[in-house]
């Protein structure tokens, strides 16, 4: 008996690429996997043919010990066999049904007793009293996605599928919602899939990000080693931060942060809501390099560091640190040749409080971990 | 004015716009819906009747009611009937002359659809026939309501098709168009008048109707 979500499927299209999906996550219990890629890399087909929604041409997708779909035998569940769960970008909430109708929208083959209850659940789970009897026209933005949220889980299913989950929000309000969307979600034990084109997004999101490009899945990992340890270089660019590591805020002061990270500390800018746990994020480009220690300066983070490794990276070279934590710098090559750096060299990284940026997060559950 | 007229009008009327209901419905979602490249085709079949001249309709379909046309040999090998100059007959060539007006506001309706909604219904484990019961035919309400108002209306103004194929039989087919036609041939200007006043106060409110239904469409 197999746990797994597995699908390996084709889908090719006149105009695009073909989407080539090799991929699998364990359905047991809750975690989230961020699909992040450039739009048009294929990433909300992929949710499709997950859903049941768009047929793939050659391959098969499999749920534990259910087939959804298998060219071979000509199998293919439909989306109300497959007991799924899709959130879509706009959230689709039905115009003419109140929130409530929504919400039970999808528990017909319940009793009306057990859908009542269900819907009063849902309600309370996602902060919806008092808005019943509204239709989805009179409801804000955020409201609007808690009710196609919860209208989504009220039948409980296997696998849930979010497409840009924040996307329709405005930026204020999507920062607040990015912390709440998983702190709600982790209450159901329910795998999540979500697709995402924003970095920051999948970096508070999920457990585990999966690198989209013109079809294929290029890396898949977690968090830390996707962002951290790109594979290739134009993945590097696409993830966009070169260093992301978990950290922990151990003193806030005048609106900076001591946070530790591995056996170091730095100073950062605090997040706007305060939270222990975060994810710390330095561009590359971030971090700047010098001989011995740099008495006069306005920089807060002087880190004595060793150098690991060094790699060209087109006119730049890619220099992989450990300072107490493993930190990656991008520097020119004059300037490389300036500092004659080599790998075993001493040398003191410079990063100012402001470029070092702090994502909040939350804990990683234990059955993950295993 | 000729009661029995007006009754058979309405008959007509009443059964040629339930049939393209249901009929009209399936073939209307079907082509808002497929990506078929065929799809043209069967538009313009449906359409044809708009251009088309009525006598032009009747004429061949009065060729196909015939003993030996194809619709004229099923009827009565199957049922033993004749269709010219009856009421099936009239009710065979109306249902057709009105396909455009049924299917195509249906069409249009449930093409300015949002297919996220119905995905969403497939996907909350609802089946496509309750989806469209409680999602789509809702939705598209004002649409579905606009076509078979104008066919009924169009129904009721019916002239050559009926005339071609049923004649002007008192009580089996003669409608009150053609007994408008009937009076001013006879001169008889004022039952003539008359019959003509109510078809076009009739007609005007089917307008109105038609017009603030397509207001609230925008609206919602």
């Amino acid at each position: 008996m197999t746990t797994n979500l597995v699908a390996r499927f084709e889908k090719r299209f006149v105009r695009g690429p073909t989407i080539d999906i090799d991929f699998e996550q364990s359905t047991a219990g809750f975690s989230v996997t961020a699909l992040i890629g450039p739009s048009g890399c294929g990433k909300s087909t992929m949710l499709r043919c997950l859903a049941g929604l768009t047929k793939p041409d050659q391959g098969s997708i499999r749920f534990c010990n259910q087939t959804w779909f298998d060219k071979k035998t000509n199998t293919d569940l439909s989306p109300q066999q497959r007991d799924i769960g899709f959130l879509f970008q706009g959230y689709a909430l039905f115009p003419h049904m109140r929130v409530e109708e929504n919400i039970g929208f999808g528990l017909r083959h319940q009793s009306d007793v057990e859908r009542r209850s269900r819907v009063t659940e849902i309600v309370k789970q996602f902060d919806l009293a008092g808005l019943e009897r509204r239709f989805p026209g009179e409801l804000s933005g955020g409201q609007q996605q808690r009710v196609a949220l919860g209208r989504v889980l009220a039948r409980r299913p296997k696998l849930l599928l979010l497409d840009e989950p924040l996307s329709a929000l405005d930026t204020m309000l999507r920062e607040q919602l990015r912390v709440e969307l998983r702190q709600m979600l982790s209450e159901f034990q329910t795998p999540v899939i979500l697709v995402t084109h924003d970095r920051v997004e999948a970096i508070s999101l999920a457990d585990r990000v999966a690198v989209m490009e013109a079809g294929k899945i290029e890396q898949i990992g977690s968090i830390q080693e996707v962002f951290s340890r790109p594979k290739y270089a134009n993945l590097a660019r696409l993830v966009g931060v070169e260093t992301v590591l978990p950290g922990e805020i151990v003193e806030t002061h005048e609106g900076l942060a001591t946070v530790r990270v591995g056996s170091a500390s730095v100073l950062a800018v605090a997040p706007s809501p305060p939270a222990n746990l975060v994810y710390v994020c330095i561009k590359g480009e971030d971090v700047s390099l010098s001989k011995e220690l740099n008495g006069a300066t306005t920089v807060r983070n002087q880190l004595p560091a060793i150098i690991k490794s060094l790699m060209p990276e087109g006119p730049l070279i890619r220099v992989a640190l450990d300072c107490g934590f493993e930190l990656t710098a991008l520097i020119t090559r004059p300037a490389s040749e300036d500092l004659q750096l080599q790998v075993g060299a001493r040398v003191t990284a410079m990063i100012k409080a402001p470029a070092i940026h702090l994502i909040p997060r939350q804990p990683i559950t234990a059955d993950l971990q295993s | 004015m000729e009661w029995g007229a007006v009754w058979l009008t309405m008959r007509l009327a009443t059964v040629v716009t339930a049939i393209l209901f249901l009929v009209g419905l399936p073939l209307a979602y079907w082509l808002a819906m497929t990506r078929w490249r065929g799809r043209f085709l069967v538009e313009a079949i449906v359409a044809l009747p708009l251009v088309l001249p009525p006598t032009v309709l009747g004429f061949y379909l009065l060729l196909a009611m015939g003993p030996q046309g194809p619709l004229g040999f099923v009827a009565n090998r199957l049922f033993g009937m004749r269709l010219p100059f009856t009421f099936t007959g009239i009710l065979i060539g109306a249902v057709l002359f009105n396909l455009p007006f049924a299917v195509r506001p249906f069409t249009a309706a449930f093409s300015g659809m949002n297919l996220q909604l119905i995905e969403a219904s497939w996907c909350l484990g609802v089946s496509r026939f309750e989806t469209f019961r409680r999602v789509t035919l809702p939705l598209c309400w004002p649409g579905i309501l606009t076509g078979l108002i104008l066919t009924f209306a169009h129904t009721v103004g019916e002239f050559g098709v009926v005339l071609m194929v049923g004649g002007n039989i008192p009580g089996v087919t003669r409608t009150l168009s053609i007994s408008i036609y009937d009076s001013v041939q006879g001169l008889d200007y004022t039952s003539a008048g008359k019959a003509a006043s109510v078809l076009l106060a009739f007609s005007f409110i089917v307008l109105l109707v038609t017009q603030w239904l397509g207001q609230r469409g925008e609206a919602t």
